[in-house]
């Protein structure tokens, strides 16, 4: 008998197990699950980081989405003038820019986790799934903040606290699922290839300009005939903030299109980026 | 004899390939366009490495296995390997459970206090919130670090970092246990604490494989060693022969070093 046949007899007969099998998605997401203990400890330590240095420690979760708003709202309310037929512009503004800037940051900083925290792949054996999802749910720490300021400034604007505000929660449901989804997209594909993360700041810049964060899309392209100004509201972007404005204020109101697109975008990105990352699990070690 | 024990980790011809980068073939961004417009990659140079050729291995619960080499001889790779860490390009490693890698300083985060990295720690090996708790005390009082224990790590010494991962990760029971280089800091006394504490572990019916730099150590707790050379074993046997054939070895190759 060969040293091979030996081992293979060895193995057969005290059942041990190859460190190389591969998973089913539902036993990946079984493990992923009984990780979240863990999931979120990364995100509390991360967030402890990055404001270890500064004197009002967390407090920079709050001030930093009031110092957008004023920034945004001088810049683009004040100084260019793009409220050109919105009503109540600080409101919508507002609701735009910091939508926008949950999944941007979101789908920016997932991609990056993935090599972020080489190390720890390099050492610990664990579903990779943990790392985007960590980086999400930080995020979303932050959104739930960024929210809760939002909806002081709109009351303040003097929007009525109307039955469609209950809704909000479904609105953030949708578009924490779109992100997620994409977020796990774009975490594979960074670890695959450093270049994305030189390319992303332009695509996100691109899709920002045509999500309308900062004027009403069906305004600023009714020269360019109907059909292109129908197209980019119905682009995951622009869905999430109309929607987002439409449950708020009373003056924004969008086609039951979109509350369709809001759905369809939502659940296709979290099933395909969920299914697209668990395939790349062998590649991330 | 060997032959009533359990086996806990069979390594079945096992071949490990890396590629490595080795940097940037252009040092300017005109280089790397010149090496784009020629048809070659500007960016990188990547070089492929052979680093683990056909390694056949069975260890047994209660073996403490050193392992010793030159550097790049394949001990870390083959750890990697052992802990479902690192591809295998051929061949296959059969283990009895999850090998741990002793590597969990990898997730600790230097700006949040001991404690809370004790948690991360425990958390990243896999153990629950509850487990972690009753674990705690002991795991503080390994480190020997009760006054600092809620102070940033960022803030301790290279000395109490290194302990306090150690006692993380040596915290709980692993039958197949796997440490590289991880006792080379601490101080004498905490040195013979965790040697104590590696015997301990395989006295459990686990198993454990050491890197270390020093002789003294494996010397010390190894009951077998494998001598690496290039990726293939050169020797395996009683740590004593082993560490007596490749010291031999190395004298002789010395004066190249």
């Amino acid at each position: 008998m060969t040293t091979h046949d030996d081992n293979l007899a060895l193995v057969e007969k005290y059942g041990l197990k190859s460190a190389s099998v591969t998973q089913t998605l539902r036993a990946y997401l079984r493990d992923t699950w009984n990780r979240r203990a863990f999931i979120s400890e990364l995100a509390n330590a991360s967030s402890t980081q990055q404001y270890a240095d500064s004197l009002i420690g967390r407090l920079w979760q709050l001030f930093t989405p009031i110092l957008n708003a004023g920034i945004y709202y001088l810049m683009f309310g004040v100084l260019l003038g793009t409220r050109r037929g919105v009503e109540n512009y600080p409101a919508f503004l507002i609701a735009g820019v910091f939508a926008f800037n949950f999944m941007q940051t979101t789908v920016t900083s997932a991609q990056n986790c993935i090599n972020k925290n080489a190390r720890l792949v390099s050492a610990i054996h664990f579903p990779k799934l943990v790392l985007p999802l960590a980086t999400i749910y930080q995020q979303m720490q932050q959104y739930i903040v960024t929210l809760g300021v939002l909806v002081v400034l709109v009351l303040a604007t003097g929007e009525p606290l109307t039955w469609s505000w209950l809704l909000l929660p479904v609105v953030i449901f949708l578009q924490l699922l779109f992100t997620t989804g994409f977020g796990l997209m774009a975490a594979r594909i960074g670890a695959r290839s450093r270049d994305i993360g030189q390319l992303l700041p332009f695509f996100m810049r691109t899709w920002r300009y045509v999500s309308g964060v900062f004027f009403s899309i069906t305004v600023f392209t009714s020269h360019l005939g109907h059909g292109i100004g129908q197209y980019l509201t119905l682009n995951p972007g622009a869905v999430y903030l109309d929607l987002l404005r439409d449950v708020l204020m009373q003056t924004q109101t969008v086609s039951p299109s979109v509350w369709v697109a809001g759905v369809l975008w939502s659940f296709s990105f979290f099933g395909l980026g969920l299914v697209y990352f668990f395939r790349g699990e062998n590649t991330y070690v | 004899m060997s032959e009533e024990l359990r086996p806990t980790v069979v390594m079945d011809e096992v071949h490990i390939k890396y590629r490595v980068v080795l940097g940037s073939g252009a040092s300017s961004a005109a280089g790397a366009l010149r090496s784009l417009i020629r048809g070659k990659a500007p960016a990188q140079v990547v070089k492929s490495v052979h680093a683990v050729k056909g390694v056949s291995f069975v260890a047994y619960e209660g073996d403490v296995i050193g392992l010793v080499g030159r550097n790049g001889s394949g001990k870390s790779s083959l750890l990697r390997g052992i802990a479902g860490l690192q591809k295998l390009a051929d061949g296959d490693i059969y283990t009895s459970s999850q090998a741990t890698l002793l590597g969990v300083g990898a997730a600790l985060n230097k700006s949040v206090s001991g404690n809370r990295n004790i948690t991360l720690g425990g958390l990243a090996m896999g153990l629950s919130r509850d487990e972690i708790d009753e674990l705690r005390p002991s795991i503080i009082d390994f480190a020997g670090i009760p006054d600092a224990i809620d102070l940033p790590m960022g803030t301790y010494s290279s000395g109490m970092q290194a302990r306090l991962r150690f006692a993380i990760a040596a915290s709980r029971q692993h039958e197949i246990l796997l440490v590289d280089e991880a006792l080379s800091t601490g101080d004498t006394e905490f040195r013979r604490r965790s040697q104590a504490r590696i015997r301990e572990l395989s006295g459990h019916a686990g198993t454990v494989f050491l890197v270390a730099h020093g002789h003294g150590m494996i010397r010390e707790v190894c009951n077998r060693s494998i001598w690496l050379d290039k990726g293939v074993i050169k020797m395996t046997g009683p740590t004593d022969e082993v560490l007596a054939a490749y010291e031999a070895d190395m004298e002789g190759k010395k004066p190249t070093a």
